[in-house]
């Protein structure tokens, strides 16, 4: 019924030798949320990485929509409509709130429309920062706010871009239990009108958010499933113990 | 925003009182000699602005700008020379060398059609070929520095090197009359005075506007964090690349302002201590402040000329300390003094310009 919007297909990572990810498949439709789970170095962060154009794949393809995303650079892969946050909350400390959300929603303006000053505040980024709880911190450098802030503010850059796919690096680590609540009824705003990819490693926040869960380890997917599934399937039980000997509480304490 | 608005009419008044300082009383207090040594430094300060631009707001230390200014002086230089040889004669220094013809490259500057554009277009044409190059590498911090500093010194080599085009060591002299105009006369000296500061005025608009724009913000967002700049969908190549274009077009036309005003054109004005040394006026001024960088270049320079006259051979250390003392007591500059001393008296003083990076890892 949904079309495929993202489909990786034998994509191989090689670092120095180390396949960080090794011929691994991968599909994801139309406006579904998956959540990518595994221990630490399965190849998470650099699929993501892969994805968005700042690791270069060995081998394999990533299609987004019918356009192929490898070997494309990092703003033209944005530009097509895919965005992205990092595992540490990055926005522009030196500017304020408005001023990052501005930025993010302007990569359409024409290049010339950028040499005016921006006169008040454009209304996607006032409902943006009314989205994320930030309207009242509009002219505040971006450098003072909270780490669950700057996460913040990193999901409203990510919603005045407008992507159709999403890829959330690690969007709930270092978050205090309220600050998760939050990020995760973000996530559902988000989700409503496009396609997310999260990779997460809090089994608490995968219980509550997701549907669709996709195991990945050693490069390579495990399983995909619902929570409960992927829970049961001892492979990944397997993968889990020989790591942190607890499946049943946190899959992995971060 | 009211703030915003009241410090917006604060800069205006301020620009207006300065540019009526040094248009209308600077030149009725200050003798011949002293009008001659400020048009010189606001043409440093000219470059001052560019490198601020491409430095204080882009992050990117351009240790050569000494290049642009040179390569709009040499295309000032040209076009004088030739007009001062007269037309179809060659210029003094080719006869010494034995040349018999004006040599090709020289032959389009005979026209101020082509010679005036030139000393912009050059310059901006160099730095934007080098900009594309370079920062589509990713080339940046220390390397870019190290980059820039060794085209001064290349471009210094090869200037002496083509003694028979350039006048090598000796650069370009002797450069009396510019359209008619005799460049020894005093009124004209005056008059030239004037138009410095109108083209430093205009220089400082635009990059006044420059950074205030959406633009500025994206600059100043390529300086903190380039790579997540490309993942809000900018190429920060082309954000980077025109910041040192435009600023390689401010040190052009400083140089062809230079070289009517001073009336010399040379290598040892373009090497690597005089493009460290407009560094030093925008460090002092304070980075990402642009009056911190015009007034900061004025005052190192007055205080060379001030200080070499009375202790000839201590300028050079002094400025080493200057530098030193800078860099490791007052990053922000002059201009971060300037605000926190406001704050110290209770004023809320202006939003700070925030500047996170110490200079040391922004230089690096």
């Amino acid at each position: 019924m949904s079309d495929v919007l993202l489909e990786v297909r034998g994509l191989e990572v090689v670092f120095d030798g180390f396949r960080a990810i090794d011929g691994l498949d991968l599909a994801v439709e139309e406006g579904e949320v998956r959540f990518l789970i595994g221990p630490n170095g399965a190849g998470k962060t650099t699929l993501v990485d892969s994805i968005t154009g700042l690791t270069r794949p060995a081998a394999g393809s990533v299609q987004f929509g019918g356009t192929e995303l490898v070997g494309r650079a990092e703003h033209e892969i944005v530009r097509l409509g895919v965005g992205r946050s990092f595992q540490t909350p990055t926005v522009f400390e030196s500017l304020t709130v408005a001023e990052n959300l501005d930025l993010a929603a302007g990569f359409r303006r024409p290049f010339l429309t950028l040499l005016r000053r921006s006169r008040g505040v454009d209304d996607r980024v006032a409902e943006a920062m009314e989205t994320v709880g930030l309207a009242g911190d509009a002219t505040k450098p971006a450098g003072i706010l909270s780490h669950g802030q700057k996460q913040w503010l990193e999901i409203g850059m990510l919603l005045v871009q407008d992507p159709r796919l999403l890829l959330l690096d690690e969007p709930v680590a270092g978050m205090s239990r309220e600050e998760r609540t939050r990020t995760g009824e973000l996530l559902h705003l988000i989700a409503e009108s496009r396609t997310v990819v999260v990779v997460e490693h809090d089994m608490e926040f995968l219980r509550r958010f997701a549907r669709c869960v996709t195991v990945m380890h050693e490069g390579k997917v495990l399983c995909e499933g619902s929570v409960a599934e992927v829970q049961a399937d001892p492979r990944v039980q397997e993968v889990y113990l020989g790591r942190s000997g607890d499946t049943r509480g946190r899959v992995e304490v971060h | 925003m009211r703030e915003r608005l009241s410090a917006g009419w604060k800069g205006k008044v301020a620009f207006l009182a300065v540019g009526f300082l040094l248009l209308v009383v600077a030149p009725a207090v200050m003798t011949e000699f002293r009008l001659g040594l400020l048009a010189k430094y606001l043409c440093f300060a000219m470059v001052a602005v560019g490198i601020d631009l491409v430095w204080g707001y882009g992050g990117m230390l351009t240790l050569g700008q000494g290049v642009f200014f040179g390569l709009g002086g040499y295309a000032m230089g040209m076009f004088l020379k030739l007009q001062a040889a007269g037309p179809g004669e060659l210029p003094d220094f080719m006869s010494y060398n034995g040349l018999t013809e004006v040599p090709a490259l020289w032959r389009p500057f005979e026209n101020p059609w082509v010679a005036l554009p030139a000393v912009l277009l050059v310059p901006m044409a160099v730095a934007a070929g080098l900009g594309l190059l370079v920062f589509r590498q990713r080339v940046r911090g220390a390397y870019f520095a190290i980059l820039t500093q060794a085209l001064a010194a290349a471009f210094v080599i090869l200037l002496i090197g083509q003694q028979g085009l350039t006048a090598g060591t000796n650069g370009l002299t002797n450069m009396n009359q510019m359209l008619g105009y005799d460049l020894d006369d005093p009124t004209n000296q005056r008059n030239l005075y004037l138009v410095v500061v109108i083209a430093l005025g205009a220089v400082y608009l635009l990059a006044r506007q420059l950074v205030y724009s959406r633009y500025g913000r994206l600059l100043i967002a390529v300086r903190d964090g380039e790579d997540r700049v490309r993942f809000l969908g900018y190429n920060p190549t082309s954000v980077k690349v025109l910041a040192f274009t435009v600023s390689a077009g401010m040190a052009g036309l400083a140089g062809a302002l230079f070289v009517p005003v001073v009336g010399i054109m040379s290598p040892a004005l373009l090497g690597i201590v005089p493009s460290l040394e407009l560094l030093i006026g925008v460090a002092l001024g304070g980075r990402a402040t642009l009056i911190g960088a015009v007034v900061g270049t004025v005052a190192v320079n007055f205080a060379k000329t001030g200080l070499s006259e009375q202790f000839p051979s201590g300028w050079l250390y002094l400025q080493g300390a200057l530098f030193i003392v800078v860099v490791a007591f007052a990053p922000k500059g002059l201009a971060g003094l300037w605000s926190a001393l406001q704050r110290r008296r209770g004023a809320p003083g202006p939003a700070v310009e925030p500047l996170p990076t110490p200079v040391l890892e922004a230089a690096v």
